[in-house]
């Protein structure tokens, strides 16, 4: 039981907060924190991303072999936290957290050669094609079909909440290729599919936010080679799932926690209420203290994660992580919207990114908090809703 | 950063939940605890004691909390032990911590002076200097263990007012000191608490412990050691109780299944569940905390704990017995003891209120 950090682990997390402070611009790390990764252009993630890729920091859960660095979870957890803390913006996941994961583990060597450089740089921009209008938490039930013709498949269907089809230019798609299987997970395949075909249209789906983060995209008659198919055929629902188990230990967002905390205190102590600071009203300050302690517990569950990867042993923590980690993101994005009183009405997404606009002196709000308390609604939806991962864990953890 | 025990620990915690399983609920159980070694955690070897951090209390309250055993292990041990080695004099400690280690004395700890969970800075006992000593006038209700305690570490003014931090002191009290007036009760888990009153309760100069006048930190140590203890037996009584929550879940049939079938009462097991963990982490976090000298650091860690252990508490302890129905209100079941520890739990050193509130205090001081 030793719950020190080591030094050499603090310098590092102080050598990345200093590499983040002199080479992100100001407007992209505005961006970022007022609405988190995603009004970010393709560009602007490409710039980054090759940034980290020139410090060899461009997908450190990667073998070294591929680009990736040897630290272990511990160290890519304290990364991981300090870049969501210095609002830097995170890696696309699809590519590089998901996609590239199965391709080293399932992949052929010439897909590995092909896509993995690719994927690091960000010259292939992969969206994630799983979800469909009626196949959201079910999607095993998914029906967008693949028929083989000749050396090529030919897909047909459509795929839903796809989350930057509209900047990637590739998808990994799971596809059902044996509609007579026993059991609907054993007729699924993985294709990588060009975004550019003439058979694929994107539409994009407004979220609650205004925001255009996600899309439904139609496939028809879309030709896609043989080796764009990952591993074996009717196997997509085995690296599917294989998926899950990546990068498990980072599901919690701490970093992100972090920051939001701290914006929230930064916000509350710009506001007074009857005289009084906000920070000083009993009860906004035991909100604050409660979600802080809340931010604690995570934190010191993720970190007996941790431990417990570092030692190879089974736990069903990442799904707890998902689930505390999560609660907590929208309960801190709630608070921010009060912290800011009635400025929290205005839904004025750009007062954060110019500071200049408002006509009775300094800003000394943000307009986009009401939009991230609205967008992180999503954040107990995605990756498994809470009530799978609650299914997940009475399932495997408990055997009920 | 490592989480996982040591080799003494892990031996320590299979000793301590062996002599639970076994002789949890013996009247001979605190000279059994004696006989292993483990009222002398924390104690130097030059007093017969084995050493050691808060961590390896920690492994042996769990264990203790896990089988619901009634015992002033950390008024005495944890908390009574631990001031008299860091503030009594050589002959205090001579005489005092090796009893303590044989199991031949019991240690109370007397601070607060309300219903209120509130600083030392509101003790209000009056310690009076006479010749060759002090004379001591107060009150302390529901003094953990002081109902069979030997001794009974009392805060007093020797100076300074109400209000203030300076001119508190400690004093060891036999409590077969003429005008100590003691009256005992068992609290809601069964464990024995008193209130004490003292009127004019004249002492030898040798009773202080500590210097005079400045034990304002022993106190805040105090509390932080107990409260720091009391959530590590609550994880051990929480791990209890979901496993045994859990197996209720999976024989109870109704409707031609077993209840744990249904996904409604899946899913508050996995809330129950989820709760453990996050007391787990935060036991930990306070204990790692507790052994701490700087008291603000360590005060948040501990109230973070006790305020966040307490609701997780809850949870547990109110869902347990929902999900047990009819026969988690039956008084002979062992689910109600375990509510009835996690419930005494809540409200000992500080509810979760008083301890997110006095978190914030400590965050914005």
């Amino acid at each position: 039981m030793d719950l020190s950090i080591p030094q050499e682990l603090t310098d590092f997390a102080a050598e990345v907060r200093a590499f983040i402070r002199a080479e992100l611009p100001d407007d992209l790390r505005e961006k970022v924190i007022g609405r988190r990764f995603d009004i970010l252009s393709a560009d602007e993630k490409r710039f980054w991303q090759r940034k980290m890729v020139a410090k060899g920091w461009g997908a450190p859960a990667w073998p070294v072999a591929y680009g990736g660095t040897d630290w272990d979870v511990l160290k890519r957890h304290t990364f991981n936290e300090v870049v969501a803390d210095e609002g830097a913006p995170m890696p696309v996941p699809f590519g590089q957290g998901m996609l590239a994961p199965i391709l080293i583990e399932f992949g052929s060597e010439e897909q590995r050669q092909h896509f993995l450089p690719r994927i690091l740089n960000l010259e292939y921009f992969f969206c994630q094609g799983f979800s469909e209008p009626g196949s959201g938490s079910d999607l095993a039930s998914l029906k967008t079909k693949a028929m083989r013709d000749g050396d090529d498949w030919v897909v047909s269907g459509q795929k839903m909440w796809t989350s930057y089809a509209h900047q990637a230019n590739m998808m990994f798609c799971l596809v059902r290729t044996d509609p007579e299987a026993e059991r609907p997970q054993q007729g699924i395949s993985m294709l990588l599919i060009p975004m550019d075909d003439p058979g694929i249209t994107v539409r994009p789906v407004i979220t609650l936010d205004g925001e255009h983060h996600t899309n439904e995209v139609f496939l028809d008659d879309v030709r896609i080679p043989g080796a764009n198919l990952v591993g074996e055929v009717n196997k997509g629902w085995t690296y599917a799932k294989a998926l899950l188990g990546y990068e498990r230990t980072e599901v919690a967002r701490i970093g992100l926690s972090k920051r939001l905390i701290k914006m929230v205190k930064e916000a509350a102590a710009k506001r007074t209420v009857n005289g009084v600071p906000l920070t000083e009203t009993p009860a906004f300050r035991r909100k604050l203290a409660s979600l802080e302690i809340e931010l604690k517990a995570v934190e010191m569950l993720n970190l007996r994660m941790l431990s417990n990867v570092r030692r190879n042993l089974p736990g069903n923590e990442a799904n707890m992580l998902k689930i505390k980690g999560s609660e907590l993101q929208q309960d801190l994005t709630e608070l921010m919207m009060e912290a800011q009183g009635t400025d929290a009405l205005r839904f004025d997404r750009d007062a954060a990114l110019d500071q200049n606009i408002d006509l009775f002196g300094d800003v000394d709000y943000r307009g986009d908090v009401t939009a991230n308390y609205l967008a992180t609604r999503v954040v107990t939806i995605f990756s498994g809703s809470n009530e799978i991962q609650h299914n997940i864990l009475a399932k495997e953890l408990l055997d009920l | 950063m490592d989480f996982t025990l040591t080799e003494s620990q892990s031996l320590l915690r299979d000793a301590a939940t062996r002599l639970v399983a076994d002789h949890g609920d013996a009247p001979d159980i605190w000279q059994r605890m004696a006989a292993l070694g483990l009222l002398g955690i924390g104690i130097d070897e030059a007093h017969g004691g084995t050493g050691g951090g808060f961590h390896d209390h920690a492994v042996v309250l769990e264990a203790l909390g896990g089988g619901l055993v009634r015992s002033v292990y950390i008024p005495t041990v944890v908390v009574g032990a631990h001031l008299i080695s860091t503030a009594g004099t050589d002959a205090q400690q001579a005489v005092l911590l090796p009893k303590i280690v044989a199991g031949e004395m019991t240690v109370a700890v007397a601070n607060a002076e309300s219903a209120s969970f509130e600083p030392c800075e509101r003790i209000g006992t009056q310690a009076d200097r006479i010749a060759g000593g002090y004379r001591l006038s107060g009150v302390k209700p529901v003094v953990m263990g002081a109902d069979t305690a030997d001794v009974i570490i009392v805060s007093a003014r020797t100076g300074g007012g109400p209000g203030g931090r300076e001119g508190l002191s400690l004093f060891l009290v036999a409590t077969d000191t003429a005008g100590m007036v003691r009256h005992g009760y068992p609290i809601v888990d069964g464990n024995g608490a008193a209130d004490i009153a003292m009127d004019g309760v004249a002492l030898g100069a040798e009773t202080l412990l500590g210097t005079e006048g400045e034990a304002a930190s022993l106190i805040d140590l105090a509390t932080d050691r107990t409260a720091a203890a009391l959530c590590c037996d609550a994880v051990g009584a929480m791990a209890a109780l979901n496993a045994l929550t859990l197996e209720h879940l999976k024989t109870r049939v109704q409707f031609g299944r077993p209840i744990g079938k249904f996904q409604i009462l899946q899913h508050r097991m996995v809330d129950m569940t989820i709760a453990e963990e996050m007391a787990r982490s935060m036991a930990v976090y306070g204990a790692d905390e507790a052994d701490g000298d700087e008291r603000v650091a360590r005060g948040k860690a501990v109230s973070a704990a006790k305020s966040k252990i307490g609701d997780c508490a809850r949870t547990v302890g109110q869902g347990s017995i929902q999900l047990h129905g009819g026969i988690g209100m039956t008084d002979d079941y062992a689910a109600g003891d375990y509510f009835k520890r996690l419930t005494a739990f809540e409200m000992l050193a500080g509810n979760s209120e008083d301890h997110l509130e006095r978190y914030a205090f400590l965050g914005t001081a």
